[in-house]
């Protein structure tokens, strides 16, 4: 049964009524050339028995590899509490219920949740989540513009460092509202922002700096000089980080002088799989004197009338249910269901856990890199400090490497060469807590093998027979 | 239900009052009527001194616990100053909206911009038949 509740005779009906033949005709205003067409590639239906089987086979293709790749989802140990507890259904929703407080728990654990984040963040409100960490930097970007009211220029700096996906997802996203990105180069020796270049804009009239902690090759920025650049210029300083790296450094609240205005990221690596790239979940953090403009939801914790506590939403003037076209933004609570995970991820793990989880991270890639390092054919590009990714340049394609590696069970790294073509053959690895000695070394021999077979190939062979 | 509407003053359509001194400056501020639509109020974000704004131009928003509403500066000219008591007591505009409760004051551009403005009379008129 459709779930469309007009029959045919109730469709032909209507369309009498306005005076139209077929429903098709309420869209000719839109050109045929725009229109959508009938989804061709969709198979026919299959029985349960047959997708399972269809499932199965398709999650063996994915074999037992050891994941070495990071690049913006990363591969960390969830405790087995974590989604038993989620998927609960007291918890089992992505959104905040309608009647919102009636549902005292779900708001209660959003109010956990948020208090964890500034906690982890060191700043002083944080929303109950956005979408995933690229969409969360833009609706960053649009929030600075609307909180800097300083700045006339509707322009951004944004460090080339930063995550590729992030900067094309922020571009999709702003440029219609006449937002203009400018692209902050990266120091060819150390991996950082290029400070001379950045210093090439001081003065200029910029809304916001945006700063990664760490950038996208893994490499720690110096977030005190960059924070303070920004407030200097009359800039808002918009912090883009790892929240387990936070655990560990320095959080985005403390950074320079003044701290950061806005702190935002992807929440994945805090009890979300990697799934094949998601869902994952955003968060966004901001200083007090910006509440008001901060997308998304916020709970706050009240007494009622007798007194006792409860949970609210709260300063929902600003959202798209009263302020319609004005809003800050049309998001929700939207990703609920992992920022659930997240806090009983966060609540389980505690501080101290975090930060075991990081230092193992980076003893991890410190290995790691290490390793790969001295094999021939094979050296670091940046020697800035990093966490727990670093970037390898080979002599050989590395799309050959990976596919080797691949067929040994080893996935081996993220190709930077189609992002950043001026590095030339260039990985980026990764190795978290996940990874065992064991691994590495095995990665380590692997590579030095294919590395080797190569080099040799180059070498002029006799031929044996003429 | 009929709300205080000082002679003196000129009104626009979207319930903000203007009080013109021989300086050539303006203050500006939402009705009585309009303070009393939007209920307690809990925010008010003021204009940017210094900004040039046009008639119509959006430029502060009076947020209360049920909604939020834009105000539009009735003339064109130079914010020259902003309420400052109202960052720490919104309430100060459903306590006394015409006197206390003022929002911006602005530097007019073009005084003529005034003709076009509503008297106390024909505002009374306005905002009574907005309630029906």
């Amino acid at each position: 049964m459709p779930f469309i509740p007009h029959t045919e005779e109730d469709v032909r009906r209507m369309l009498e009524v306005i005076g139209v033949q077929r429903i098709d005709d309420l869209f000719d205003e839109i050109p045929p050339t725009l229109r959508a067409k009938a989804l061709e590639a969709v198979p026919e239906g299959m029985s349960e028995m047959q997708v399972t089987a269809l499932m199965q086979a398709r999650a063996r293709e994915d074999g037992q590899a050891a994941c070495f790749i990071g690049a913006g989802a990363y591969d960390h140990h969830i405790p087995a509490a974590v989604w038993q507890i989620a998927t609960r259904g007291e918890f089992y929703s992505a959104y905040t219920p309608y009647q919102a407080e009636a549902s005292q728990g779900t708001l209660q654990l959003l109010y956990e949740y948020q208090s964890m984040m500034t906690a982890l963040m060191a700043m002083d409100v944080s929303n109950a989540s956005l979408y995933d960490g690229a969409s969360g930097l833009a609706e960053a970007v649009l929030m600075a513009v609307r909180v800097n009211r300083k700045s006339k220029s509707r322009r951004i700096l944004v460090p080339r460092s930063l995550n590729p996906a992030y900067r094309k997802t922020v571009h999709s996203i702003v440029r219609n509202q006449s937002i203009e990105l400018v692209e902050v180069p990266f120091d060819a020796a150390s991996g950082q922002v290029d400070m001379e270049a950045l210093q090439s804009h001081a003065g200029q009239d910029f809304a916001a700096l945006v700063i990664p902690q760490p950038n996208f090759f893994g490499v720690l920025e110096d977030v005190d000089v960059l924070t303070d650049f920004a407030h200097a210029n009359g800039m808002l300083a918009i912090a883009v980080v790892n929240p387990l790296v936070m655990a560990v450094l320095k959080p985005p609240g403390e950074w320079g002088a003044a701290g950061a205005d806005i702190a935002c990221g992807e929440g994945q690596p805090l009890g979300a799989p990697l799934s094949s790239g998601g869902p994952y979940f955003g968060f966004m953090c901001c200083k007090q004197e910006m509440v008001r403009q901060m997308p998304g939801r916020i709970i706050g914790r009240t007494v009622d009338l007798e007194g006792k506590p409860g949970y609210a939403l709260t300063l929902q003037a600003r959202e798209q249910h009263i302020r319609r076209s004005k809003a800050t933004s049309n998001i929700c609570t939207n990703q609920g269901l992992l920022v659930t995970a997240a806090t009983i991820h966060m609540a389980l793990l505690g501080g101290e856990g975090l930060s075991r989880v990081a230092a193992a991270c980076h003893a991890n890639t410190a290995q790691l890199l290490a390793q790969l390092a001295a094999v021939d054919g094979v050296e670091r590009v940046f020697d800035g400090p990093v966490f727990h990714e670093g970037v390898l340049r080979l002599t050989a394609p590395v799309a050959d490497v990976l596919r080797s590696l691949a067929a040994h069970n080893v996935l081996g790294g993220f190709e930077l060469g189609a992002d950043y073509p001026e590095l030339g053959s260039a990985l980026l690895v990764c190795a978290t807590e996940l990874r065992t000695a064991g691994e590495i070394a095995d990665y380590a021999a692997k590579l030095a093998r294919i590395m080797a077979a190569r080099t040799q190939a180059k070498c002029p062979v006799e031929p044996k027979f003429n | 239900m009929s709300n205080d509407v000082p002679t003196d003053l000129r009104y626009t359509k979207s319930h903000e009052w203007v009080r013109v001194d021989d300086e050539g400056i303006a203050t500006i501020g939402i009705t009585d009527h309009a303070q009393e639509l939007l209920g307690d109020l809990v925010f008010v974000e003021l204009p940017e001194v210094g900004s040039e704004l046009g008639a119509g131009a959006e430029c502060a928003v009076v947020e209360s616990v049920k909604a939020a509403s834009d105000v539009y500066s009735p003339i064109s000219g130079e914010v020259i100053e902003v309420n400052e008591v109202l960052a720490d007591a919104p309430e100060t505009i459903n306590q006394d909206a015409y006197e206390d409760g003022w929002i911006f004051r602005i530097r007019m551009a073009d005084p003529d911009e005034l003709d076009a403005l509503m008297d106390a009379d024909s505002y009374a008129e306005h905002s009574e038949s907005d309630e029906d």
